[in-house]
């Protein structure tokens, strides 16, 4: 191999400029907007998703868009950009269907969408943050399963639904192809779950026959619901990365300040290696998740695989951190008023949404020839 | 400070070099001297000193050139130390005498040198440290033990910090010294290691008298010298980009897909565990290097050698299981004192037990989480009582 082309395969680990800018743009929203205090109210309210933030995400900064070109009425943006979206939206834990909608949902349309036809004019309208989309899945289902979900009719009922509540169409897989239906339609049914994290409402979708729009026969719809799990499976990746970060950072800043044993806490061996050693998987799941963004957004032949990586890496390193930041913060951690719990919630969900860490190691078994007994 | 070259007057000067000394018919060191005299030795040193005063991130240019002519190169295994610790330090704080002097046999591998830092009663608190340096007229006489000394019986020079003030707190007192090992009071004794040979050895120090223009940097400022040998000692992972399944994983990874009659469960589980974590240490050190390569350094590199030391005792702790009956045997428990450290290519028992030294060697684990925490995360030092007080009180 010589060195240009290793250097034409070789991922982009960094950061772009823009990329950077798009991060001070969106933080500074979510800063603003959605600082612990109005998102621990907001989700004891009956409406958890502030619409007006998420037109200012979606419509004002145009994050919605990104993964679509611009002559679907997107950004034409890539992964790369959806990713550093994702870290915010970790570092921040505030609920907007960002995952579901604009990175799963977009990303099957897209699929669906060359040659214009139902896919292309809702893509358009998600792109444009007007409207809002999820795939009528379990959150839990891994890329692996898309293939498998194309079975049943629209008379049936999902469990575990991300974002299911604060959607305006679900995309349902059944037998004969990809359907998307109104939520507001007759024959459709919204119930709300008591989801772990609060964060990310689920909810029981229920369908008695309702009339929906064929998106696609099975065949490419199956290669399409693979496609926007991937995606999903990867772009979580970051926001697991985000939502680490916030929580050593802000353990960091703690346990400066608290005094025990007249002196900071922080100074404590014990706990000095334990932020430490969270430092270090932090710092990995980085080259981690950039790689899936990277792979996904090229379209690498390594992409499953790069995906994989992330999720089985990340997966651990976000629970890890908002485990050790509980801990870590003593008693206060262990409160509703102080935001770990946000985190620590979010984390735990994260582990199971499109596929555990352990259902993406299996993935990898089988790709780098590495079998079970 | 660096000039203006760029990676194409870089590449043509390879070629130059190339063309006017042909691998194939040219002595190896003497390809090697006339690669440092061309300034591609270490392009970013200054020119004359084997470099051209270019930015280090031309470095890989040159190297890929060279190695697609089947260059020979300067074996930076066997002067590892040397390359990666004495080089830097000696172009930080040498006289230009004493650059003129070192640097090239150095780099050609004409001189191997050592590290005289470590003694039985200072390792991790190495400023601790008791050999003394007492002057005498134009002469440093230099009377202790060193310890863990890997080379030291292959080596020329050594990079070598003594104590020249016990009355004053003990980073205050240390003095930077080059010491010539065929001194006749340099005696050299191996020690034997967990895994059968001598790769280190000890290392008594009786009268050895350096003159003083062999001194690194100020009487008393050995300390701050040291930190630059230190510094370096680390940063010099994340220059190699390693393949998928480059490291140890790989080896344990071939075992499996060979050998289907070994493999259980529990072994899956955990393989496929370190499997992603081995990917994930590569991909980590692709992206430092891609910000050094950007300009960017960022502190990284400090926590890369924690990972790779839990990722190979962890990796070779499962590949001895994984033999199971093989990994009841040992490949050879011969005292042997080796030239290098030849880390992958021996058994899967060597492995394991080599490795235990990968976090405890160049900082311990611990240290290295301190540092992290500290310099990094910003978290505030344990409080210390050695600080103040003049190093002949201190207890030990």
């Amino acid at each position: 191999m010589t060195a240009q082309n290793e250097a034409a395969q070789a991922p982009d680990l960094l950061y772009s400029e823009a990329e950077e800018d798009l991060r001070s743009a969106v933080r500074s929203l979510l800063a603003d907007r959605a600082d612990a205090p109005t998102v621990i109210a907001g989700i004891e309210s009956d409406t958890p998703h502030d619409l007006r933030l998420w037109e200012s995400l979606a419509a004002g900064i145009g994050a919605a868009g990104l993964l679509v070109p611009e002559k679907l009425g997107g950004q034409g943006a890539t992964h790369r950009e959806a990713a550093v979206v994702m870290e915010e939206l970790g570092r921040s834990a505030a609920p907007a269907p960002y995952l579901t909608s604009a990175v799963v949902a977009t990303e099957i349309l897209l699929a669906l969408a060359a040659d214009g036809g139902p896919a292309a004019g809702l893509l358009g309208e998600l792109a444009a943050g007007s409207r809002i989309a999820v795939l009528a899945l379990p959150f839990a289902t891994p890329p692996a399963d898309g293939a498998a979900a194309m079975t049943g009719t629209l008379e049936r009922t999902v469990t575990g639904v991300a974002e299911a509540a604060a959607a305006d169409v679900l995309l349902v897989p059944t037998a004969e192809g990809l359907y998307a239906v109104e939520t507001g339609a007759d024959g459709v049914a919204v119930q709300p779950l008591v989801p772990l994290d609060l964060t990310r409402p689920l909810a029981t979708v229920t369908l008695t026959g309702p009339t929906g729009t064929l998106l696609a026969e099975a065949g490419p719809a199956a290669a399409a619901v693979s496609k926007g799990l991937l995606a999903g499976a990867g772009l979580l990746a970051s926001e697991q990365l985000g939502l680490a970060e916030w929580c050593l950072t802000e353990t960091v800043r703690y346990t400066r300040e608290r005094h025990q044993f007249n002196r900071p806490v922080g100074s404590f061996q014990s706990l000095k290696h334990r932020m430490a050693q969270l430092w270090l998987e932090v710092v990995s799941a980085r080259a981690a998740a950039r790689n899936a963004a990277d792979a996904l957004a090229t379209n690498s032949p390594d992409a499953p695989l790069a995906v994989a990586v992330a999720q089985a890496y990340c997966s651990k390193v976000a629970v890890h951190a908002a485990e050790e930041c509980v801990q870590l913060h003593g008693g206060i951690g262990m409160t509703w008023e102080h935001p770990a719990h946000l985190y620590l919630k979010r984390a735990k969900a994260d582990s199971i949404a499109y596929g555990t860490a352990g259902r993406h190691r299996e993935t990898v078994a089988g790709l780098v020839e590495l079998p079970a007994p | 400070m660096s000039t203006d070259i760029d990676a194409a007057q870089i590449r043509r000067r390879t070629q130059e070099l190339l063309a006017a000394h042909p691998p194939a018919t040219t002595d190896r060191t003497d390809f090697l001297k006339a690669r440092f005299d061309a300034g591609l030795a270490w392009v970013h040193y200054p020119a004359g000193l084997g470099g051209l005063d270019a930015p280090r991130s031309l470095q890989p240019v040159v190297d890929a050139e060279l190695a697609a002519a089947g260059a020979p190169d300067n074996d930076p295994r066997r002067i590892g130390i040397g390359l990666g610790m004495a080089a830097p330090t000696v172009l930080e704080y040498g006289t230009e005498e004493q650059k003129q002097r070192f640097l090239r046999p150095l780099w050609v591998g004409e001189e191997v040198w050592c590290q005289l830092f470590s003694e039985p009663g200072a390792g991790s608190d190495l400023a601790a440290l008791g050999t003394r340096a007492v002057r005498d007229g134009e002469d440093w006489v230099v009377d202790g033990q060193k310890v863990w000394t890997s080379s030291a019986h292959v080596a020329r020079w050594a990079i070598l910090i003594a104590r020249t003030d016990p009355d004053v707190p003990k980073h205050r007192g240390i003095s930077y010294f080059i010491c010539d090992m065929t001194d006749p009071g340099v005696d050299v004794r191996p020690l034997r290691q967990i895994t059968g040979e001598a790769e280190f050895n000890e290392v008594f120090l009786t009268g050895v008298r350096i003159p003083d223009n062999r001194r690194l940097g100020p009487v008393g400022a050995g300390w701050k010298v040291a930190q630059t040998t230190l510094m370096n000692e680390r940063v010099s992972i994340g220059g190699a980009r390693i393949p998928r399944e480059g490291g140890m994983i790989g080896t344990v990874a071939k075992t499996w897909r060979e050998q289907p009659g070994l493999r259980t469960h529990d072994l899956h589980q955990r393989l496929l565990t370190l499997w992603v974590e081995a990917e994930v240490a590569r991909l980590t050190g692709e992206r430092l290097r891609q910000q050094l390569v950007a300009g960017q350094p960022g502190p990284e590199g400090s926590g890369m050698k924690l990972a790779f030391a839990r990722l190979n005792q962890e990796i070779s702790g499962l590949e001895v299981e994984l033999l199971g009956d093989e990994g009841l045997l040992y490949g050879d428990w011969t005292m042997r004192r080796p030239d290098l450290v030849d880390f992958t290519g021996r058994d899967a028992g060597y492995r394991y037990l080599r490795s235990k030294g990968n976090s405890i060697e160049g900082g311990t684990s611990e240290v290295l989480l301190n540092i992290v925490a500290e310099r990094v995360l910003g978290l505030p030092a344990e409080p210390r009582n050695d600080k103040d007080v003049a190093w002949k009180d201190l207890a030990r």
